[in-house]
């Protein structure tokens, strides 16, 4: 192989990873805008509108003025892991868009390169295949943002920031079962662990697997909610118990690089979500290689402004109907529907889209209806049966006092 | 050749300097982080020996769930402060985890030894380290000691709860 073929391979690459770290960290900004105003809108406000037209700089005059900032070390810290838990949460976030495709294969003359940064490569010297089980590498990324969220809530040496760290470690834990199982049901179907593959199936069985697959995307989309710490399932940031939560004692930039943090994963978690269950970035009837990143840049912005929406919509879970949810409800659920669809590949594997979709639509109203029918029995003997007792007490107290 | 030797040399030593500060460290928070540390630079030394799924997994499982709840039972039983050490409590101990500490190192050198006078290395098969391949191992190869450790660590859940469960629980 020639040094030349060595040396282009690596620029095609790395202009590939800054083109799309770019994208990837211009959303940020975009995205805290877009929330900002349509949570505005629900609540009818105007939401940011001084800086620029319609307020779109704003979140870049609140970057330069978090930038100047003082930057805050509490006394009670442990002062290495206080300085490196932002950078913990924010690095695991930006990586895991590295096996993400965004695009289909690009040819330029002799050399073929998919809009992937860990993706295939191919030129006439040399051929670099895509990274094999890519989807486990997305999963052991956004499962490392934990530790951010932990060591900023035991670094900051607080009580409040303690608890956070606490609740949110039990919570990601609990939220990344039913999350990566969800996603084997449409490894199942597409027959791989790459995600090129599985967005090449959803095109050849004509189908987007949220039909056959309507459950595990349910089951994904509430399981991220919670992974990115998004409302309704804020609890580790909740302001009434925990003032600011894990990122109560932090200031200035670094307080910063949690918000970008967690807008970032939020726009990994839609961006799997378009990958597994929207059909990557294949449209019908306008399915052009070149315009592949802008279908999918507008199935992105689709699920990115249904994560806003659920904010603005949801009131916050409690912390056991939280746990209740996860372990209860979303991981059996989960599971059923691996189950279900391994059944369906075993012994009807030429089964076609309509057939499937039926199948998988047919499975989410079932599974949800009897979940939620069986949470609502037990939720309500539950709390029944604690009134009972509450009341039980009182009386006793009552008969005891007089 | 050269490349493997440098990353084979940075990881192993990063992997070593970790291991030992796990035991040095006083606090246990820091030593529960010297332990995901060392377990990433193991993760890439999988990644060079060409075994990408076990590689992955093993920051997914380990690094990603299993540090965390060690994390997490830390802070819980509220061990953060400086850990004061004792030696007397351990004076027994000393001897024996010398002997066979020297017994691991020796049998580690005879080992690598026997490995030296081997001709050469085997060329690996297609497909080495992939998702595939190493589902086929395990659910055609090994599907019985699969199946054992399923149950052992489903026994493991069951009694963990047995234990977890508060006696006066409704």
């Amino acid at each position: 192989m020639p040094l030349s073929e060595l040396v282009i391979f690596i620029l095609i690459k790395a202009a590939l990873a800054v083109v799309i770290f770019a994208l990837w960290m211009t959303m940020v900004p975009v995205m805290i805008w877009i929330e900002r105003k349509v949570i505005a809108d629900i609540q009818a406000r105007l939401g940011p509108n001084r800086v620029g037209p319609f307020g779109v700089i704003q979140p870049i005059a609140d970057a330069v003025k978090l930038i100047f900032k003082e930057d805050i070390l509490p006394k009670s810290s442990d002062r290495v892991l206080y300085a490196l838990a932002p950078a913990m949460l924010m690095v695991p976030a930006i990586l895991a868009i590295s096996v993400i495709p965004i695009g289909g294969t690009v040819t330029i003359g002799a050399r073929s390169f998919s809009l992937q940064i860990l993706g295939a490569y191919k030129s006439p010297g040399l051929t670099v295949p895509e990274l094999d089980a890519g989807i486990l590498l997305v999963l052991a990324f956004s499962s490392l943002g934990v530790y951010g969220v932990v060591l900023s809530g035991w670094a900051s040496g607080s009580k409040y920031s303690m608890l956070g760290g606490m609740r949110s470690s039990a919570q990601m834990l609990s939220y990344e079962l039913p999350l990566g199982v969800s996603l084997l049901g449409a490894i199942v179907l597409g027959g791989s662990l790459k995600l090129t593959d599985i967005v090449a199936a959803q095109r050849e069985m004509g189908v987007w697997f949220i039909a056959p697959q309507l459950t595990a995307f349910i089951v994904f989309f509430i399981s991220g909610l919670s992974e990115t710490n998004r409302a309704p399932f804020d609890l580790p940031e909740a302001e009434q118990e925990l003032i600011g939560g894990y990122h109560t004692e932090y200031s200035g930039f670094r307080f910063a690089m949690f918000f970008m943090a967690e807008y970032l994963s939020m726009v990994t978690i839609s961006a799997l979500a378009v990958t597994f269950f929207l059909g990557g970035w294949h449209v019908p009837f306008f399915d052009v290689v070149w315009l592949g990143p802008v279908w999918f840049a507008a199935k992105l912005m689709v699920l990115l402004y249904i994560f806003v929406w659920v904010r603005g919509t949801l009131p916050r879970v409690r912390y056991d109907q939280l746990m209740r949810i996860g372990w209860k409800a979303m991981l059996p659920i989960a599971v059923i529907n691996v189950v279900f669809t391994a059944g369906i590949v075993t012994w009807a594997p030429k089964a076609g889209a309509v057939y499937l979709s039926g199948a998988g639509i047919g499975l989410a109203a079932v599974t949800f209806g009897v979940i939620s029918m069986v949470l609502r029995v037990k939720i309500g003997r539950s709390v029944d049966e604690r009134l009972r007792r509450v009341l039980g007490r009182r009386a006793e107290g009552e008969a005891a006092g007089q | 050749m050269t490349a493997e030797l440098v990353v084979f040399v940075t990881m192993g030593a990063v992997a070593a300097v970790t291991a030992a500060a796990v035991v040095i460290s006083k606090n246990a928070v820091h030593a529960v982080i010297y332990l995901v540390i060392n377990l990433f630079a193991i993760a890439v030394l999988y990644l060079a020996l060409s075994a990408q799924l076990v590689a992955f997994l093993q920051i997914l499982i380990y690094a990603g769930a299993i540090m965390v709840l060690f994390l997490f039972t830390v802070m819980m039983l509220n061990m953060t402060g400086a850990i004061e050490m004792t030696d007397d409590k351990l004076s027994k101990q000393k001897p024996l985890a010398l002997m066979l500490g020297l017994l691991l190192i020796a049998e580690v050198v005879v080992g690598a030894v026997g490995l030296l006078n081997q001709p050469s290395a085997v060329a690996i098969g297609e497909g080495f380290g992939s998702a595939k391949e190493v589902g086929n191992r395990l659910f055609f190869g090994y599907l019985l000691p699969f199946e054992i450790t399923s149950i052992l660590l489903l026994a493991a859940i069951v009694g963990s709860v047995v234990l977890a469960r508060r006696k006066d629980d409704d």
